[in-house]
């Protein structure tokens, strides 16, 4: 028995799950490294906040069962290559860590809505922390060839851990770095300083991600100082499709707290949305 | 040429893979065309409103995983509203899940779901998450007849039986499902599984025990709908671990006329669609002409023992 269907173009499937080549895999310092793959110019369209769903192959002892959500730090079209930073800390970063150039492995993607910038922006603030630099990168160039100054406040353990190159490819970003190591990081601290920069230099927009006490503190001086902004969120995640519900996060819209799904609706919300802090499986 | 359709009821599938409950939605139109599937089936929608469980929802095992969404559901009339339109340029039939927390809910459920569009309803009375310690009405043979004939008197459309394999009883359970009116039973939901993380000495869910599922339960998977099988001269829908196109064959040979694949949608988006050319060129390659022959036809005679 044959049915007739009808005809779907390639355009019907804006997202591909495929096979990319390790380029490299280094690491940037003692703590992150830096993985750069070659992908098919489906997966190059990705947009800055969106991800990617990696499927670590299994090695030494580790076999990952489900696939591993991560933020794309940087997409190079041009050279087919999407690009990402990461910390080993379990079993998916591990098997991660140990590819080499030559590798193969599967990626899907590009997912997830991503970070939007007005079209009235002259100045956005960033505030990100530890790997949540990876996450924000991409938006440095995008907002750079648009003619927007961008500040950033970096947030690591250490001036070792601060991927300041990293973040600013290049460009021209006032960085205020801080550090838990000398206390500069701590939310007091942080708070000061945002005041300082919120005062001077009013931005148009924030953006921040990955950090419950940069979101509570960004949303308070969001609404102080009427600036709006993005966060991206992390969560646990099967199919990063928005099949299967794992990786809800209450949001406020209007006046109720609804349930959205990270992978789909997100994994970037607006700040003020974003209701209550999460804790890490 | 193989022929891949099957028949479960007056339902004609192209194929026997089609999604499992839970695992499936319209979105997996972005990667691969669903009508590329035998049926698809949504996740069970429920008459009353339900926000769903805690997270962490999901937790990684070996070969396998735990869940325990809960059922978020925003009720039948918005499944039939907002939902059922966006399978209608898809040509694979439509089945729709449903779960409930009485027979008079189910029954009044179903007549709901009852409209064009949806070509048949899947009855979810297994899932683990909805009751205590993982009970549903699944677990016993009389509390299945119960929802199923209630069900059955009030829908026109085939009615499959979604069972537990967390029952002591398959097999009674399946003759119950076939006595109250199913045109087929899927074997199985998930198995009741919890894990702990030993560094946060935390359940690695967020509601504690979840259902397991993924390779590591089709061996069990498997032994149910050959139980099954023997019983019910219903088809029987094998679900549990499936990944490749060498385990719908498993599955058919012990039993069952389809197969729904669900976590392994998880790992590969499009690997429904991989499973049905895998199934392919397994029969072609053994000179299968029409799949539904290898339907019950695992042989289980031994050779006597010479002493």
């Amino acid at each position: 028995m044959s049915i007739a269907q009808p005809m779907r173009t390639p355009a019907d499937f804006p997202v591909a799950d495929a096979r990319c080549t390790v380029r490299s895999n280094r690491a940037v310092n003692g703590r992150y490294r830096h993985l750069v793959l070659e992908a098919p110019p489906p997966l190059c369209r990705a947009a800055p906040g969106q991800f990617f769903h990696l499927l670590c192959p299994p090695a030494s002892g580790d076999d990952p069962f489900l696939r591993r959500p991560m933020s794309v730090y940087r997409i190079a079209p041009a050279k087919q290559a999407i690009e990402f930073l990461y910390n080993v800390v379990g079993a998916g970063t591990r098997s991660l860590a140990r590819l080499a150039a030559g590798d193969a492995m599967s990626v899907m993607g590009p997912l997830g809505v991503g970070f939007t910038i007005g079209p009235t922006y002259r100045h956005i603030l960033m505030v990100a922390r530890g790997v949540g630099l990876a996450t924000m990168a991409p938006v440095v160039p995008w907002a750079r060839r648009r003619g927007i100054r961008v500040s950033a406040a970096l947030s690591a353990r250490s001036r070792a851990d601060l991927m300041e190159r990293e973040f600013t490819q290049g460009e021209d970003v006032r960085v205020y770095p801080v550090f838990d190591q000398d206390g500069s990081s701590d939310v007091e601290q942080v708070e000061s300083l945002l005041r300082a920069i919120l005062a001077e230099d009013r931005p148009d927009a924030m953006f921040t991600c990955g950090s419950n006490r940069l979101m509570t503190l960004l949303q308070k001086l969001g609404l102080e100082y009427g600036v709006p902004g993005e966060i991206a969120l992390e969560q646990q995640m099967a199919c990063a499709l928005g099949v299967c519900l794992c990786c809800v996060r209450p949001i406020r819209i209007g006046g109720a707290i609804v349930h959205k799904r990270v992978c789909c609706e997100g994994p970037v919300f607006d700040l003020q949305q974003v209701a209550g802090t999460w804790r890490h499986g | 040429m193989v022929e891949l359709s099957v028949r479960i009821g007056s339902l004609t599938l192209r194929n026997p893979v089609m999604p499992a409950s839970g695992c499936f939605s319209h979105e997996f139109g972005q990667v691969f065309d669903l009508d590329r599937l035998g049926a698809l089936v949504t996740k069970s929608v429920t008459p009353k409103l339900r926000k769903g469980n805690a997270i962490p929802r999901v937790a990684e095992v070996s070969h396998g995983m735990l869940n325990s969404i809960g059922i978020p559901s925003k009720g039948i009339a918005h499944f039939v509203r907002e939902v059922v339109p966006l399978y209608a340029s898809y040509s694979s039939p439509l089945v729709a899940s449903v779960s409930a927390d009485t027979v008079a809910e189910f029954a009044d459920a179903a007549a709901a779901l009852s409209v064009p569009g949806v070509a048949a309803i899947e009855a979810n009375i297994s899932c683990p998450n909805l009751e205590a310690d993982g009970r549903a009405f699944a677990m016993m043979p009389d509390t299945t007849h119960a929802a199923v004939a209630a069900i059955r008197q009030r829908t026109a459309l085939p009615v499959w039986a979604k069972l537990t394999p967390n029952t002591g009883d398959i097999k009674a359970v399946a003759i119950a499902a076939e006595r109250a009116g199913a045109d087929a039973v899927v074997v199985a939901n998930t198995i009741l599984g919890m894990s702990i993380n030993v560094t946060t000495f935390r359940p690695t869910l967020g509601n504690v025990m979840g259902g397991l599922s993924g390779p590591a339960i089709k061996p069990i998977a498997l032994r149910l709908v050959f139980q099954c099988a023997e019983v019910v001269s219903i088809p029987v829908i094998g679900c549990g671990g499936i990944s490749t196109g060498e385990d719908v064959v498993e599955f058919m040979l012990a039993g069952a006329t389809a197969v729904q694949v669900g976590t392994a949608s998880f790992i590969h988006a499009d690997a429904m669609v991989r499973i049905v050319d895998e199934l392919r060129a397994f029969c072609a390659t053994r000179g299968v002409d029409r799949v539904a022959d290898l339907v019950h036809k695992a042989r289980v005679e031994h050779e006597p023992i010479e002493w």
